[in-house]
């Protein structure tokens, strides 16, 4: 059991979405993410990568945890503070492999045997803070935190 | 999206058309490089100027494209914004593929890789 990262004391911001398990709808979901952090006066280069790492932690949702369900849904909640933006993925899919998070390494790059994936959770890894996993009786939660510094 | 084909001397270049290259519209774009490339012969420039947001499902595609070129022949990009160079820069994909800063300066370039 992961001990899951606690709440920022006082977040300036509570955004929470929920939307259905599908590659349009977490585009969707990112634009609304990007916009509400440009309104919040993010930095573009931590509001590039925000936007990232919830792309491949939404897309894992979608293409693992609900490998082959007709429909499910995500719950999405963001919360920003002074410098840090705190997230929370939950869904209901099967749990990550083994019931754990997945390690940083990805395979080699051998130029003769690219990997045409592989490449989501090293950035995981590598863009966030407090990265945390856990999953009770038919629920995941990931919650972690990305940078998020603010123009004056 | 849309892929906007432009030859030149010595290959064709690609543009895309479109802010994203996601996990949304990878399998489009995949499929219409390969229409656009499958005939021809030479370098393959992949102009991604207009590109603002890349995931790893995009970066696969990108991967992709390039093994469905075939030996010999290397996909070649041009034009990358701030966040997608940091994205090739974190995933170590800018060693393997050949980035010029824009379309122009890798129809200019005479140094081509093999």
């Amino acid at each position: 059991m992961i001990q899951l990262p606690v709440e920022p004391a006082e977040p300036d911001m509570v955004v929470r979405l929920s939307f259905g398990a599908d590659p349009r709808a977490v585009r969707r979901a990112l634009r609304r993410v990007h916009a509400v952090l440009s309104g919040a006066r993010v930095l573009e280069d931590d509001r590039a990568m925000a936007e990232l790492v919830l792309a491949e932690v939404l897309n894992n949702v979608v293409e693992h945890a609900y490998a082959g369900h007709a429909t499910g849904m995500i719950e999405l909640a963001l919360s920003l503070d002074a410098e840090a933006l705190t997230c929370q993925v939950t869904d209901h899919g099967r749990p990550l492999p083994e019931g754990e998070l997945p390690g940083p390494c990805s395979g080699g790059h051998d130029p003769q045997d690219l990997p045409e994936g592989g490449f989501g959770w090293p950035l995981i890894h590598r863009l966030t803070r407090d990265l945390g996993y856990c999953r009770t009786p038919g629920c995941n939660r990931l919650r972690f935190r990305l940078t998020a510094r603010r123009r004056a | 999206m849309t892929l906007v084909a432009d030859p030149f001397d010595g290959g064709l270049a690609v543009r895309f058309e479109g802010a994203r290259i996601d996990a949304a519209g990878a399998i489009d774009f995949k499929d219409g490089m390969k229409a656009l490339t499958g005939s021809e012969s030479g370098r393959v420039v992949l102009d991604l100027g207009q590109v603002g947001f890349i995931d790893s499902s995009g970066l696969g595609a990108i991967v992709a494209v390039m093994k469905q070129l075939g030996p010999g022949r290397r996909l070649e990009l041009a034009g990358l914004t701030p966040a997608v160079a940091k994205v090739f820069r974190l995933t170590r994909m800018d060693d393997v593929f050949r980035i010029h800063d824009s379309v122009a300066a890798a129809c200019s370039d005479a140094a081509q890789m093999p």
